[in-house]
C-alpha cells in the first residue's frame, strides 16, 4: 500500500493539519518510507490471535453515581484564547 | 565533606533526617547548579521561589521530626506532567501558556510525600523522540562528551531527555520521566543514570499529557537502583481517577534492594542479540550476564520470538492513539490558537502551526492506520502482534524471574545525528519497546562506559507488577559495575 | 389500520421504509465519564469538569449507574445483554467536541438486539425489531446567533451519558414512527432511565428515510438528523420520502446524506457540517479497559423492574375487560395508569376508563393542564362515578357536575347537593309528572294511540322537562311505556 499526494493531502484533512503545498511532496516519501518498514508486519500470522485489550487483564472500574465534580467555570476558560460571557468562542459554524 | 550535588536520594534523606543539612541549603545548592548549566537546556521552566518556599516548609517539617519518603529532596519534573501554576509545555509549541488548574497524581503524590519541586524538564514534543531534538523549546544536551569528539555536544536520549540531563548532570537530585516505548531507559542508558518503567498501571496517568494512552507509564529516573525504588514508592499507587490505574499491592522494594541474586533466574533473550549492533553492547551485555552469574543467578537462555516485530507494532499503536489524543489541541479552549476564516481553517492553521514535524508525521501515520478500510491491516493486525509478544514474554517468565538485554543499541550520539531518517531514529527504542508493549517493568541501570567514554546501560525486565525482582537484578548489576555515576558532572 | 401507508407518485405508488436511532439522555446524577452534574440549564461552562473540557492529561471513569439504566433498558426492550462491550474512540472534529473524538460503543455495545411493540388505532399492534443500544457521550452546544462572526460554546451537556438506541428499518409510515417514538418514551419513563423530555432535548431522533415501490429491494437512505418532535418527525418523513421520490421519478438518484429538517418550512435540507464524508477512525478508547457485567447483577436488575406497559395493558384489558385502545392510552404514562387503577378499583372499569379518557383527558387537555396538577383527583372522580351507579344522577347531569368540580375543585355529591340535582326516582312522583303530562295533551294521546308511535318520545320529553330533568330517564321511560299501553 503506496500513498500518492492525493492521499497524504486528504490524510492531512482528516487530521486537520494544514500542510504547506511544499511540504507535501516530502510527506509522502517519509511515510511511505514508515508504511512499507510497519509491513513486515504482514509476515506474522495472526489469523487466531484476538487483539490485545488491555495489558493488565483488568476489567472497567466503576464510580458511584454522585456529582463530585465541576461548578468553576473560570478554570475551564481560564486558559481559552477567546472567551465571551463564560462561552468559549470560535469562528462563526454554518450549519 | 562531599559536595550537597553528590548526594543520592538516599543519602540525601538520611543527611536531612539527621539534620546534617538543610532542605534550603541543598535545594539551593541545585538551583545555583541548575543556573550554572543553563545552557544545556534542561530545564523549560525553573520554578526556584516555588522550590526555597517548599524547601522551607520541608525544613519546618524535619525540625519537628516529620515529613514524607521524599521530604526536602528537591526533584525535577519532565514537562509533560501538569503542574498547577506552572507552565506545562508538553515541549510542544500548541500548548503556548498553558498553566493547568490542577496538578497531575504522580506529581501530587511526590508533593504529599515532601518533595521539593525545581522545575519542569525538557522533552521530546509530546514524548515522542528517543533524542530530544524535537523539542519546541529546542535540544537538550548530554552533560558527557566522548574522548574522541569532545567538542561535539550529544544528545541525552528521550524522550525524557531533559530529566535524564539533569539528573546527570547534578541539576536535579532526581526527576520524573514518562515511558510510552523506552522514553526513560533509553535517556537513562544515553546520561549514565538509572531509569525505572514500573509496570503499566503503577502510575497514575492522571494529569500526564498522553502520548499513547495504553502505553504510557511514568516512572523515576534518579542516580542510584535506590533511589529509584525509593521514589518510585512515593510516586505509585492505585488512583481511581485512571480507570487503568493498578490496585496490585507494590512489592517490598526496599526489602528487595536488601537481597541478592542467588537463586533468581535471569532469561537473556537469543533475538536481542541483532545484526549489526555494536561489538561493545554485546561485550557489555555478555559482562553483565557474568556478573549476575558470579552474583549467584542461574542465567537460562530463553526465546522472544516476535522480537523483531515489536518496533514495527509500536509504530502503529503509538501514533494511532496518539493522532486521536492529540485532537484535543484545536485552539479552542487552551494553549495556541492560529485564526482562520472558518473553524476547519482555524483548526487546521492552529495544529499546521502548533505542532512540529515529527509530531505532524506521527499524526499522519496514526490517522491514516486508523482509516476506513485500513484498520484491520494495520491497527487490528498490531493489537494481536501485540498479544504475540506478551505470549512471548508470559512464556519466558515460566521459567525465569526476569530478563537481562542492553537498553539501547548505541551510546549517545551527536546533536544532529540520525535526524534524516525517521527510522534510524526509532530504532534507538528496538531492545525497550517490547516491554512497552507487554507492559512489563523494566529498569535501566548504567553499568560502563562505550570506547569513547559515553556511558552505556543494560536493561532488566520483569513480571507484570513484579518490580521487586527488576530492583533486585537491578541493584545487583549496579553493585557489580560500580558505575561512577557523578563522573558527567565533571566532564561538564 | 385502513391498508398500508403508500405515497402516490406519478410512475405508482411508493413504499416508505423507516429506522430511527433515539438518543435518549440517561437519567443520572452525573455525567458518563465524569463528576460534574447533568442538570438543564445551567449558566455556561457551569456543570463541566476539566475532564469534560478535555483538559491534558484528564482521564475517564465510568459512572456506574449510567451503565445499569442502559442494562434496565435493555432489559426492557426484551434485548440481548451483552456481558462484555468495549468502548470505541469516533474520532472527528467540532467546536463543542472537547476531546477531538466522542466516547461511544461501535463493535461490541452492550445491548445486543430487542423489540418494542407498538400499540396503533385500532387496537392494532406492530412489533419493531431493536438493532441494539450502546452508550455514550453527548456534545456541548454551540450558539451561533449570539454573535455575527462567532460560534459561542457551553459544554454543558458535554460528557452527559447517551443510550443510541437503533431501530431496524422496519417502520412503514410517518405514523408509525411517531407511535415508535411514542411507546419507546412510555417504556424509558416507565422504567426511569430517561425522563422522556423532548423540548429539553432529552429524547432526540435521527431518521433513516428510504423509499421503494412495495416489493422492491430497499432504497437509497437519507438520515434527518436531532429530531425533537413527534410532529415535525411526521411532518419531516412526509417532506423527506416526497422528496426522494421526486428525484427519482425525475429520473435522479438519491445521494446517501445527513439532512436537516426546517421547522419553519416544513422542509429537509441538506448539512453542510457534515458536507465532507466522515472517516470516524474507531478504536477502542485506550483509556477505558472492557467493561464487563456480573450476570447476578443483570439478573437482580432484571428483577427490579417495574410492570411495563405491555404487561399492564395485557393486565387491563383482560382484568378490565378494556378494548386494546383504551388500554394502550391508560398504559402510556405509569402515573396514568396507577391513577386509573385507582378510579377504577372497586367501580365498573370501563365506566371509569370513559370517564378519565373522554371527560377528564377532554378536559385536562384544554388548557394543557397534566394529570398529576389535575383539579379532580381519582378518589373525587371515583365519587361522582359511584352517584352515577346509584342512579343520585344521570350521566347527563354527571357532565354537568364532572364540569363543576373541574372548575371549583368541589366534590361530586356537594354540588348535587348544592344545587338539587338529584334524580328523582320516587316512582309516585314520576307517575304523577306523567299524568300530568298526558292530561295536558289529549289531542297528542289520541294520535299516539291511533298508532303515530313517534310520540313517544315527546312524552319523555315532556315528562324530562316537567322534572327539570332530574327524573331518572329510564325509569321515565318505562313507566311511559306502561301507561301508554295500558
Ligand atoms: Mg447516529
Ligand atoms: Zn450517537
Amino acid at each position: 500500500m503506496s500513498l500518492d499526494k492525493a492521499t497524504v493531502a486528504s490524510i492531512a484533512t482528516l487530521a486537520r493539519l494544514r500542510v504547506p503545498d511544499d511540504r507535501l511532496e516530502p510527506m509522502v516519501d517519509e511515510l511511505n518510507n514508515i508504511l512499507g518498514w510497519i509491513e513486515q508486519l504482514s509476515e506474522v500470522d495472526t489469523d487466531t490471535v484476538a487483539p490485545l485489550a488491555s495489558v493488565t487483564g483488568h476489567s472497567l472500574p466503576l464510580r458511584e453515581d454522585v456529582v463530585t465534580d465541576g461548578g468553576y467555570p473560570d478554570r475551564v476558560t481560564a486558559n481559552a484564547p477567546e472567551s465571551v460571557h463564560g462561552f468559549y468562542a470560535v469562528p462563526k459554524v454554518v450549519e | 565533606m562531599a559536595s550537597l550535588l553528590d548526594f543520592s536520594l538516599v543519602d540525601a534523606r538520611a543527611a536531612l533526617a539527621a539534620r546534617e543539612i538543610s532542605s534550603v541549603e541543598l535545594t539551593r545548592a541545585y538551583i545555583d547548579q541548575m543556573a550554572a548549566t543553563a545552557g544545556r537546556n534542561a530545564y523549560i521552566t525553573a520554578t526556584p521561589d516555588k522550590a526555597l518556599a517548599m524547601a522551607e516548609a520541608s525544613d519546618t517539617r524535619l525540625a519537628k521530626g516529620e515529613g514524607g519518603a521524599m521530604e526536602g529532596l528537591p526533584i525535577a519534573i519532565k514537562d509533560l506532567f501538569c503542574t498547577e501554576g506552572v507552565l506545562t509545555t508538553a515541549g510542544s509549541h500548541i500548548l503556548g501558556g498553558f498553566i493547568p488548574p490542577y496538578e497531575s497524581t504522580v506529581s501530587s503524590n511526590l508533593w504529599a510525600s515532601g518533595a521539593v519541586m525545581l522545575g519542569k524538564t525538557n522533552l521530546d514534543e509530546f514524548a515522542m523522540g528517543s533524542a530530544n531534538v524535537t523539542s519546541y523549546y529546542g535540544p537538550v544536551e548530554n552533560p558527557w562528551r566522548s574522548t574522541d569528539a569532545p567538542d561535539k555536544k550529544r544528545v541525552p536520549g528521550g524522550s525524557s531527555g531533559g530529566s535524564a540531563a539533569a539528573v546527570a548532570g547534578r541539576a536535579a537530585l532526581a526527576a520524573t520521566g514518562t515511558d510510552t516505548g523506552g522514553s526513560i531507559r533509553q535517556p537513562a542508558s544515553f546520561c549514565g543514570i538509572v531509569g525505572m518503567k514500573p509496570t503499566y498501571g503503577r502510575c497514575s496517568r492522571w494529569g500526564i499529557v498522553a502520548f499513547a494512552s495504553s502505553l504510557d507509564q511514568a516512572g523515576p529516573m534518579t542516580r542510584t537502583v535506590s533511589d529509584a525504588a525509593l521514589m518510585l514508592g512515593a510516586m505509585a499507587g492505585h488512583d481511581p481517577k485512571d480507570s487503568t490505574s493498578a490496585a496490585e499491592p507494590m512489592a517490598d522494594l526496599s526489602a528487595a534492594l536488601g537481597q541478592d541474586v542467588k537463586g533468581m533466574r535471569i532469561g537473556v533473550p537469543a533475538e536481542y542479540r541483532m545484526d549489526g549492533m555494536p561489538r561493545e553492547i554485546d561485550a557489555l551485555w555478555s559482562q553483565g550476564i557474568q556478573w549476575l552469574r558470579d552474583a549467584g543467578a542461574e542465567i537460562v537462555d530463553i526465546s522472544l520470538p516476535h522480537t523483531k516485530y515489536a518496533l514495527p507494532t509500536y509504530y502503529i499503536i503509538a501514533p494511532a492513539e496518539a493522532s486521536s489524543n492529540l485532537a484535543r489541541y484545536d485552539g479552542v479552549r487552551y494553549g495556541l490558537r492560529v485564526d482562520g476564516d472558518s473553524l476547519a481553517e482555524m483548526y487546521a492553521n492552529t495544529r499546521g502551526e502548533g505542532f512540529g514535524p515529527e509530531v505532524q508525521r506521527r499524526i499522519m501515520i496514526g490517522t491514516y492506520v486508523l482509516s476506513a478500510g485500513y484498520y484491520d491491516a494495520y491497527y487490528l493486525k498490531a493489537q494481536k502482534v501485540r498479544a504475540l509478544i506478551r505470549r512471548d514474554f508470559d512464556l519466558a517468565f515460566e521459567t525465569v524471574d526476569a530478563i537481562l538485554t542492553p537498553t539501547a543499541p548505541s551510546d549517545a550520539f551527536a546533536i544532529g545525528e540520525n535526524e534524516d531518517d525517521p527510522i534510524k531514529m526509532y530504532l534507538n527504542d528496538v531492545f525497550t519497546v517490547p516491554a512497552s508493549l507487554a507492559g512489563l517493568p523494566g529498569v535501566s541501570v548504567p553499568v560502563g562506559l562505550s570506547a569513547r567514554g559515553l556511558p552505556l546501560g543494560l536493561q532488566v525486565l520483569g513480571r507484570m507488577f513484579d518490580e521487586g525482582s527488576v530492583v533486585r537484578a537491578g541493584r545487583a548489576l549496579e553493585l557489580a559495575a560500580g558505575f561512577d555515576v557523578s563522573a558527567a558532572a565533571r566532564e561538564g | 389500520m385502513a391498508g398500508p401507508y403508500r405515497i402516490q407518485g406519478e410512475t405508482g405508488e411508493w413504499e416508505v421504509v423507516l429506522g430511527l436511532e433515539v438518543h435518549a439522555q440517561v437519567t443520572s446524577h452525573a455525567k458518563l465519564f465524569s463528576g460534574s452534574s447533568t442538570t438543564f440549564g445551567a449558566e455556561p461552562n457551569t456543570q463541566v469538569s476539566l475532564v469534560d473540557a478535555a483538559m491534558p492529561g484528564m482521564l475517564p471513569v465510568i459512572n456506574r449507574e449510567c451503565v445499569e439504566q442502559a442494562v434496565r433498558t435493555g432489559l426492557a426492550l426484551r434485548a440481548k445483554i451483552n456481558l462484555r462491550s468495549v468502548f470505541d474512540r469516533k474520532n472527528y472534529f467540532y467546536a463543542d467536541l472537547p476531546q477531538g473524538y466522542q466516547i461511544s460503543q461501535y463493535k461490541d455495545p452492550i445491548v445486543g438486539e430487542g423489540e418494542i411493540v407498538l400499540d396503533l388505532p385500532g387496537g392494532e399492534t406492530k412489533t419493531v425489531g431493536i438493532e441494539r443500544l450502546h452508550l455514550e457521550q453527548d456534545a456541548g452546544k454551540s450558539l451561533h446567533d449570539q454573535h455575527p462572526t462567532k460560534s459561542y460554546i457551553d459544554l454543558n451537556r458535554s460528557g452527559v451519558a447517551l443510550m443510541e438506541i437503533v431501530s431496524k428499518p422496519d417502520l412503514r409510515s410517518p405514523e408509525e414512527a411517531a407511535f415508535y417514538v411514542k411507546k419507546l418514551r412510555s417504556i424509558l419513563r416507565y422504567i426511569g432511565t430517561c425522563d422522556g423530555n423532548m423540548q429539553e432535548g432529552s429524547m432526540r431522533a435521527d431518521i433513516n428515510v428510504s423509499v421503494r415501490k412495495p416489493g422492491d429491494p430497499l432504497g437509497t437512505r437519507c438520515e434527518i438528523k436531532n429530531m425533537n418532535s413527534v410532529r415535525f418527525i411526521q411532518q419531516a418523513i412526509e417532506y423527506e420520502a416526497r422528496r426522494q421520490i421526486e428525484i427519482i421519478e425525475g429520473g435522479g438518484s438519491i445521494d446517501q446524506e445527513t439532512r436537516l429538517f426546517d421547522s419553519s418550512r416544513g422542509e429537509t435540507r441538506s448539512m453542510r457540517s457534515k458536507e465532507d464524508a466522515h472517516d470516524y477512525r474507531y478504536f477502542p478508547d485506550p483509556d477505558l479497559l472492557p467493561l464487563e457485567l456480573d450476570p447476578s447483577r443483570v439478573a437482580a436488575l432484571q428483577a427490579g423492574l417495574p410492570e411495563l406497559p405491555d404487561a399492564k395493558k395485557a393486565r387491563f384489558m383482560a382484568g378490565f375487560s378494556l378494548s386494546s385502545y383504551d388500554a394502550a392510552i391508560l398504559v402510556e404514562e405509569r402515573a396514568t395508569a396507577d391513577w386509573y387503577e385507582v378510579l377504577a378499583r372497586g367501580r365498573d372499569a370501563k365506566l371509569a376508563a370513559n370517564w378519565m379518557i373522554t371527560e377528564l383527558f377532554g378536559a385536562l387537555n384544554k388548557p394543557g393542564i397534566n394529570l398529576a396538577d389535575s383539579p379532580v383527583s381519582a378518589d373525587a372522580l371515583g365519587g361522582l362515578i359511584d352517584l352515577i351507579a346509584d342512579g343520585t344522577i344521570s350521566g347527563r347531569q354527571a357532565k354537568d357536575v364532572f364540569a363543576e368540580m373541574f372548575e371549583t375543585g368541589k366534590d361530586a355529591a356537594a354540588i348535587v347537593e348544592e344545587k338539587g340535582l338529584k334524580q328523582v326516582s320516587d316512582s309516585g312522583a314520576i307517575e304523577a309528572l306523567i299524568d300530568e303530562v298526558l292530561a295536558d295533551n289529549p289531542d297528542k294521546l289520541a294520535e299516539y294511540k291511533a298508532g303515530k308511535d313517534k310520540l313517544f318520545g315527546f312524552f319523555v320529553g315532556q315528562t324530562m322537562k316537567k322534572s327539570q330533568g332530574k327524573a331518572n330517564p329510564g325509569m321515565v321511560n318505562e313507566m311511559l311505556k306502561a301507561k301508554l299501553s295500558g
